[in-house]
Order: C-alpha cells, then structure tokens, then sequence
C-alpha cells in the first residue's frame, strides 16, 4: 500500500490526486488478516514442500544442510525402475507394486476413499429426498441425529469404536451373533447371515472395511445436510406440475430431484474426494497409528506423517506430498469435468 | 374454527362419509411394507447414528471388568467416578488438558469472530479495486489441501518457537476462509447500504461503522460462525499431533489417544474421558443444532 499513498515530499496537487480517501484504503486493511494468516501458515508451507521435495534433507542436519537431489526424491518415492514391466498383465506385477511403500498406501487410500465416499452420497441423496418429501414435525430431530457424528471428536469416538468391534466383549459380535442365534419355531431364520462366532475384527482384511465404516458413519450426515439444503431451493411448482402430469414419486426423484441437484453434487462430492484423499484421523486412531498388521490402513497422508516426523526424512515426505497433491488436483478437475459439465 | 367453516361441514355430510372411508383407506396402506418400511429404515440408520454415543457414556459408568464381561453392559453402572480416579491416576495432566482444549477453542473463537466479521464487511460493503479477485481468491483457499503443507508447518513453528505453545493452535486458524464466506453472505444480506453511508456521513470512521453499525446486526451470523469455530478448533487433532509434544501441553484429543494401547486398554478410563470430551459437544449440539446445520449448509448453498 504504500507505494500508493503519496509520501510528503511530493507536491500538492499530486498528493491531493495520488491520496486515498479512509473507504478506499480501510477494505484492505480489513481483509489483510485472512490473507497474511493465509500467506504465512497456509501457502507459505505449501510452497515450500514443493521446493523441499527436489532436495535431500535430513532432520538433523537443518536449514544449511539442503542437498539439490532433482526429481530422485519421487523417483525414490514411486520405485518405478526395477518393477517387472514385462508382466504388466499378470497378478505379479501388481502384487510387486503392491509391496513398495507408496503404491500401498495409495491403493489404501482410495480402497478407503471409495468404500467410505460412494455409500455417503448414494444413501445421502435418497435420504435427503425422503427427509424433504415426508418428514414435518419430526423433520429437525432426524437430521440432528444423522448430522450429530459429523461435529464429533474423532478420537474420541474412534475409540469407543474400537471397544465396540472387540472380539471376544463388542457390542457388534454381540449383536451379530445374537441375530445369527435369533430362533423362531425352531428354526434359525437368519442363521444363513449372521455369524455364529464372535467375529475377530482385529485381523488385517476386516481393518480397511471398520475405517471405512467409521468414515462412512461420520460424513453421511454431513452430505444428507447438503443435499437437503439443495433441495429446499427446488421450486415445489415443479413437483407439482409433475404430479398433474402423472409422474410418481421415483420419476419425479429421476428427472426433477437428480438433474437439479448437480451442483451440489459436484460440491459434496469434491468435498468427500479432497477429504477422503487426506484421511489421516481415522485410521491413525483405529490402528494406533501403525496402519494395523501389513499396513493395510496405512494411507498416503499417514505415510507422509510417518517419513516426515517419525523418520525425519523431510525431503521424501515432502515429494509424497506433491504426489498427493497432484492426484487430489487431478481428481477435482476430473470431477468438474464429469459431474460439472453444463448441458 | 369459524361459523362458516362449521356451517359447511354440517352441510356436506357425504363429503365427510367420504372423507372417513379415505381414512380408512390410509390406514391399510399405512400397513403395506412400501409405506412403512423407509420410515424403518431412516430410524434404524438414525440409531446407528447414535449407538456409538450411548455406548461410550454407557461404558463410562462401568469398570473395566464389567465393560469386559459378556454380555457387555446396555445401561447405565455406578462407576464413574472410579473411572475418572482412575484416569486421573494414568494422566494426571488430563484435567489441565480439557481446560486448554477448552480455552484455546474459546481463543480461536474470539478471533474468528472478529477477523472474519471484519473481512466479511469488507467483501460485502466497500468497492476497491481487485475485490471481486481477492475474494475468488479467499473461496479457492478452501479447496487446497492443508495436508501438503503439514512438514513445513511443523518446521516453521520451529522456527518461530511456537511448538508446545496454545498460540501454535490459536493463530494460524485465526480467520478462516469459510467465516469471511459466512459473514459476507450475511452481512450483504442483513445490513442496509444506506445506514453505512449514513453513518460515514455523519462522521463516524470506517471501524467506527464497523464495530457500532454492522456488529450488533449480525448476531445470528456471529452466532453461527462461533458454533463453527468453536466445534473445529475443539477437535483439531491433527494440528496438536503436530506441534504439541510436551505432555502438559497435550489437548484432550492427544491425552485420549496416548492412552490407547498401552499394556491393558482401560476401557472404562479411555470411556469416561472420551465421554467428557465429547460432552460439551453434545451439549452445543442439542441446544443449537438448527442454526448450526442451517449455518453450515447455508453457506454451501449459495457458493
């Protein structure tokens, strides 16, 4: 600002022209908080692990000690080179992806992602439909229930969660078994899909679905709320004049409710894709911060936090963080492509 | 009811019989699965929703031995305050650990409050060059993922001396992006051009129609955007993983993990403290849970 306000020295007809008057220099004053909290905390870190990861850098060595290392931190990251390419079409390739480091914690990452943010938006949108269309009085306290884990601490719960999917005492095991044992004129009507035994939740193939759940547990409230925001801006005469033209509940939902919900599909949906990307909370706290036996719910941001901190390998973990960055960019954009795209 | 109201009704008895034997009808169908059934299904989700919760204030109030016993227990038990002996006795910092979630929330709170309120009043009420820029800017900032810059953040607090300081928690989140979004929507919506020219006519200076003018007319926003602050900055857990390591500086979401998986889980300490992490939670919820949801959806909305 200060190249515009006129210093003294200048004469007085410029500096009658050049001086701004309180409401025109006060705005930026205003805003400036937001933009230097932003600039220092937010984009100046971001910035730099962009420069960092092109170096090595150890986190004993400090600030002085930065060694120029081009683009081997992601060659080091992503182990490309000695894969057996050949094999591209067996399973040994994949399996052999599989084992490096950051291919694991990608494919976790959006095992986790997917199974967590399809079943969100598919169960929020109908929801949200139904809440909209039927519900009045108890209208409030419905979606106070579903929204209620969004605005939870996540240890907190996570914790509670891990006591409830407990072998041999959960809560869970209780209730699965005890539909498995449920008896009705002797016989087991639901024997076929209830478990008989308490169920070992602690082994590795059952640690990506129980994250998942939490994830899904947390946030599909959070999109019921949005999609049913959208929904009320939805103009009722449309409904109508659809019910005078003899469309029922289904193709009303079909082709007034879908269509005119899009943006804010894009918008919950970019939500959950940038969210779910950087998972870290949930499965830090369900697996002890381990990624649970054969890292199996180990994600990308895990990872970087482990490198990084743990490891103090600042260099590398700031090159799986661009990595991820550009995977978090190109699915948005792929997105605004797809659900975006105007018609 | 009025005379007219009840005149016609007299009158029209058939239109009444009719009337009776659609009641009926409704209540058959009432019984069809396809009525019912989605209003069962939207109940057993919302139980599933709060199950979690009833569990962990349940378990609170139980020992270890009961918590671990089948089955586990579905009401209420009498040891709480064991629990809480005993967590105390595990952690004995864990007390001072909810107070400074507490006040750091609070801080967060204040701040956000007034910078986002005060940026919001820019964005809504003045015309300066690069404006429309600068806040197409402010709205982008929300996409950007946070987590790529967490190594960095960590170095930088280094660098400053902020590690195991409540400012390293406070500060950065001072005025966040989504809060000045709030406050502009509201603010262009609910304060009169007019009244601040007015005032800027009569003398008073730019803050000075700030803090006397547009202040006390956003009450419902302020009240929003605190609910907001207050509930993130509550439960950042990520950012106290990351700058807090000393144990009397730990947040209650830090002291609730270190508890976990340390030789025999203590279900009935980890229950309690989690229960009274969680508490103040439920309580803003239920008391403001409409201008909450409302507040954070409208906000959505009109982006």
């Amino acid at each position: 600002m200060s190249a515009v306000l006129a210093p003294n020295g200048k004469p007085a007809k410029e500096r009658k022209r050049r001086r701004l008057k309180p409401w025109q220099l006060m705005p930026y004053v205003f805003v400036a908080p937001f933009f230097i909290l932003f600039l220092t905390f937010g984009l100046f870190p971001l910035l730099f692990s962009a420069y960092a990861s092109f170096f090595r850098w150890e986190l004993t060595a400090g600030l002085g000690n930065m060694k120029w290392e081009g683009l081997g931190n992601y060659a080091f990251v992503l182990q490309v080179n000695d894969l057996p390419w050949s094999r591209f079409f067996s399973g040994e390739f994949w399996s052999e992806l599989y084992a490096r480091d950051f291919w694991r914690a990608m494919y976790n990452t959006f095992w986790l992602g997917i199974v967590s943010g399809l079943p969100q938006h598919l169960i929020a949108v109908p929801l949200a439909f139904f809440i909209h269309t039927k519900f009045r009085r108890a209208r409030n306290p419905v979606i106070a229930m579903y929204f209620l884990p969004y605005i939870t601490n996540t240890v907190a719960i996570t914790l509670v969660f891990s006591s409830l999917f407990s072998r041999d005492f959960g809560v869970i095991n209780q209730v699965l078994t005890g539909l498995g044992h449920l008896e009705l004129f002797g016989i087991h009507p639901l024997a076929w899909l209830f478990p008989a035994q308490n169920v070992d939740w602690g082994r590795p193939e059952y640690t990506r679905p129980i994250v998942s759940f939490i994830v899904w547990w947390r946030f599909v409230g959070w999109n019921t709320v949005l999609y049913l925001s959208a929904l009320q801006t939805i103009p009722k005469d449309l409904y109508e004049a659809a019910t005078i033209d003899g469309a029922g509940l289904l193709q009303q939902f079909r082709y007034i409710t879908v269509p005119l919900l899009r943006p804010m599909m894009l918008l919950a949906v970019t939500l959950t894709i940038i969210g779910n990307l950087q998972l870290f909370e949930e499965p830090f706290i369900l697996t002890g911060g381990s990624g649970g036996v054969g890292q199996v719910a180990e994600t990308v941001a895990m990872q970087m936090y482990k490198v990084g901190l743990n490891d103090g390998d600042f260099g590398t973990a700031s090159a799986v963080a661009w990595l991820m960055f550009m995977v978090i960019a190109a699915l948005t954009w792929l997105n605004n492509r797809t659900l975006g795209r105007k018609d | 009811m009025s005379a007219t109201q009840l005149i016609a009704q007299a009158v029209t008895t058939p239109a009444a019989r009719t009337n009776q034997k659609s009641r009926q009808a409704k209540l058959l169908r009432a019984l069809k699965p396809s009525e019912w059934l989605p209003y069962a299904i939207v109940m057993l989700g919302a139980l599933i929703m709060l199950a979690p919760f009833y569990f962990m204030f349940v378990f609170a109030t139980h020992t270890n031995t009961e918590i671990l016993s089948v089955p586990p227990p579905l009401w209420f038990g009498s040891a709480l305050v064991d629990n809480f002996r005993e967590l105390v006795a595990l952690r004995p910092h864990f007390w001072h650990s909810v107070g400074l979630s507490l006040w750091i929330a609070a801080a967060a709170t204040a701040l956000n409050l007034f910078l986002c309120s005060l940026g919001g009043y820019a964005f809504a009420m003045y015309e300066f060059r690069g404006r429309d820029k600068l806040f197409a800017g402010l709205m982008a900032t929300m996409l950007l993922p946070a987590f790529v810059g967490m190594i960095p953040f960590v170095l930088l607090m280094k660098e400053i001396d902020w590690l195991n300081s409540t400012r390293a928690l406070i500060v950065p989140g001072a005025c966040s992006a989504f809060g000045v979004f709030l406050m502009r929507q509201y603010i262009s919506s609910a304060v009169p051009r007019e009244l601040v020219e007015a005032a800027r006519m009569d003398g008073c200076g730019e803050f000075g129609i700030y803090w006397r003018i547009v202040v006390p007319l956003i009450g419902p926003a302020m009240g929003t955007l605190g609910l907001v602050s207050f509930i993130g900055s509550y439960n950042n857990f990520v950012g106290a993983l990351l700058v807090m390591s000393q144990q009397e500086m730990f947040t209650a979401p830090l002291v609730l993990r270190s508890l976990q998986g340390t030789g025999q889980t203590q279900w009935g300490a980890i229950s309690a403290g989690s229960a009274i992490t969680v508490l103040p939670l439920v309580v803003i919820f239920i008391l403001y849970s409409r201008r909450l949801i409302e507040g954070l959806s409208a906000g959505a909305v009109k982006g």
